[in-house]
């Protein structure tokens, strides 16, 4: 039951754009965002389509996958091009009622639902190829700097995966306590939200207990085997660059510089 | 109240990439009243054959028919279902929720909706046949020991009055003294109330010491089905899958290599005793 959710949306599989540094993604996504957010004209989609087409390629996970972020973000897709092409004013072309189409509604409209699509298909491609270890290992990096203004980065960090590698583990202990208080006649489903609340006491009770027993557990744990905090703690698997990362940088640099100056020239 | 399970099959997590066949064409009967154990390595599909029986799991092909009528009829009363067949879970201290003791048993008869007095009769009743004493029914269930934690777990299922009581692994983390006693006291209670109880376990004499049938799992379907004695004749093919026999049929084997002619089927102590007794020709005790 609940053991079908994956964690973000990694999808395991081998490709270059797997192995490139997360912190290479996490900043690529960065530019591509903003590139998005620079473009006037539709060329730029154009460029757009051309990188995104690329990346996707060379990543190895189906395309169905990136559609399911669509999903998501659906209602929001709707009501921004409605709300663009009904109410953004100028030269009209149709009317009906109180409702006027107008020539730069339609091309507001198409403009901002295709900004919104593909900004969701790009992230899509940073979190299907990024496990979430190796994103809060590529933000603990790049944070690192931020350590100088007293941010603790380092615990922050720990505490994140800590939570990521929890995630599972407690939806499944979920799982138990739930089948557990089932057999024992309790119902999760029926009855009204006042109801339904207190049927949530027999688990939540102890799925807290439970957590609070496994983070003293873990906390005996780390500290039995000397951990005392971050500071000159070495890494097993550091983040360091490869050439397919520099070749990555250029490539991102190329493609801000293109897609921008495409997409603002007034056509 | 018989159950029957057929044809039951049953996949893990179907339309993903990591789905798991676990079990495979299940045929079953289990009459009213019998005591059986139920044997397997990990991953054998033991705790999900008996998740089906009180239609915790659905199966996706197949039946399970509880005392003559099909649990997955669209009007069949999975809730009553569970309060006949009940289900204690691996480590059963984790459900434990209530303020004290008294209150936590209470929650399965009172999710039947019986009077007051009732369920508390029933709660009663129950923290006395598991063998708590008075003065902890109203601590804090997390005051309690390990032992004392299980033994109110499994208090809280009874209180239900099942009439199958399905143990998964009632002794795991317990110290030798402890499951000697909760197995006991699990023995006692199906010879005074006639409760047919299913025992899932990985200990090989605990099964042999109490069960009357055991079943032997292995990747989602049923390699054996007998007496202890038949089963266990089987060693070497249970070895080979993770299993094995309980320590007196080894030591009888040894016994029989060594020159004593002994039957080398026996699967308990108190057995071994006296078949090695009777082959020194010397009287037991």
């Amino acid at each position: 039951m609940l053991r079908d959710i994956t964690i973000g949306q990694y999808y395991q599989t081998e490709s270059i754009i797997h192995r490139l540094d997360p912190r290479i993604k996490l900043g690529g996504t960065l530019i591509y965002i903003i590139s998005l957010l620079l473009f006037k004209n539709f060329l730029g989609y154009l460029a757009a389509v051309i990188f995104l087409a690329v990346v996707i390629k060379l990543s190895n996970v189906p395309f169905r996958f990136m559609m399911r972020g669509m999903k998501a973000i659906m209602l929001l897709l709707v009501i921004t091009f409605f709300f663009n092409l009904f109410l953004t004013p100028g030269t009209e072309l149709i009317s009906f009622w109180k409702l006027t189409i107008t020539i730069e509604g339609i091309r507001t409209a198409a403009f901002m639902s295709m900004r919104i699509i593909f900004l969701i298909i790009g992230s899509s491609v940073m979190t299907l190829t990024t496990s979430p270890n190796q994103l809060t290992d590529g933000m603990e990096k790049m944070l690192g700097p931020f350590r100088v203004f007293r941010v603790p980065v380092h615990e922050i960090a720990m505490m994140m995966s800590i939570a990521l590698r929890f995630i599972p583990i407690l939806l499944e202990e979920t799982d138990k306590i739930m089948k557990a208080q089932i057999a024992r006649g309790a119902d999760f489903e029926s009855g009204n939200l006042i109801r339904r609340a207190k049927a949530m006491v027999p688990l939540l009770v102890p799925l807290f207990i439970s957590a609070f027993r496994r983070a003293t557990d873990l906390a005996m744990a780390m500290e039995a085997r000397c951990y005392r905090g971050g500071s000159g703690r070495t890494k097993m698997k550091p983040l360091i660059y490869q050439k397919r990362d520099y070749v990555g940088y250029i490539c991102l640099a190329v493609y801000l510089v293109g897609s921008v100056v495409i997409g603002r020239i007034t056509l | 109240m018989p159950i029957i399970a057929d044809h039951i099959n049953y996949i893990y997590g179907e339309d993903t990439p990591l789905s798991m066949k676990a079990l495979n064409d299940i045929c079953l009967v289990i009459p009213d009243g019998q005591f059986v154990g139920i044997i397997g390595h990990t991953g054998s599909g033991k705790s999900t054959l008996i998740q089906h029986f009180n239609g915790l799991i659905k199966a996706q092909s197949g039946h399970i028919y509880f005392n003559g009528e099909d649990i997955y009829d669209s009007d069949y009363d999975l809730k009553k279902l569970r309060s006949k067949v009940g289900l204690v879970f691996q480590y059963p201290e984790h459900q434990l929720f209530e303020v004290d003791v008294f209150s936590d048993v209470c929650f399965g008869p009172r999710n039947l909706d019986l009077d007051k007095k009732e369920v508390e009769l029933r709660a009663y009743d129950a923290l006395k046949r598991v063998g708590l004493p008075d003065d902890v029914f109203y601590q804090s269930p997390f005051d309690l020991s390990g032992g004392q934690k299980r033994r109110a777990a499994i208090a809280g299922v009874l209180a239900m009055r099942p009439d199958v009581l399905i143990l998964d692994e009632p002794t795991a983390g317990l110290d030798p003294r402890g499951r000697d006693d909760i197995l006991k006291q699990i023995k006692q209670l199906q010879q005074e109330s006639g409760m047919t109880v299913i025992l899932v376990s990985h200990s090989m004499e605990d099964v042999a010491e109490y069960v009357e049938r055991i079943i032997v799992m292995n990747q989602g379907g049923i390699m054996y089905d007998g007496t202890p004695r038949e089963v266990f004749t089987h060693y070497k093919e249970l070895e080979a899958i993770g299993l094995s026999a309980p320590q007196m049929t080894y030591i009888m084997h040894a016994l029989q290599e060594k020159g004593l002619s002994v039957d080398v089927n026996i699967t308990t102590i108190g057995e071994a005793t006296e078949e090695i007794l009777r082959a020194l020709g010397r009287k037991p005790d």
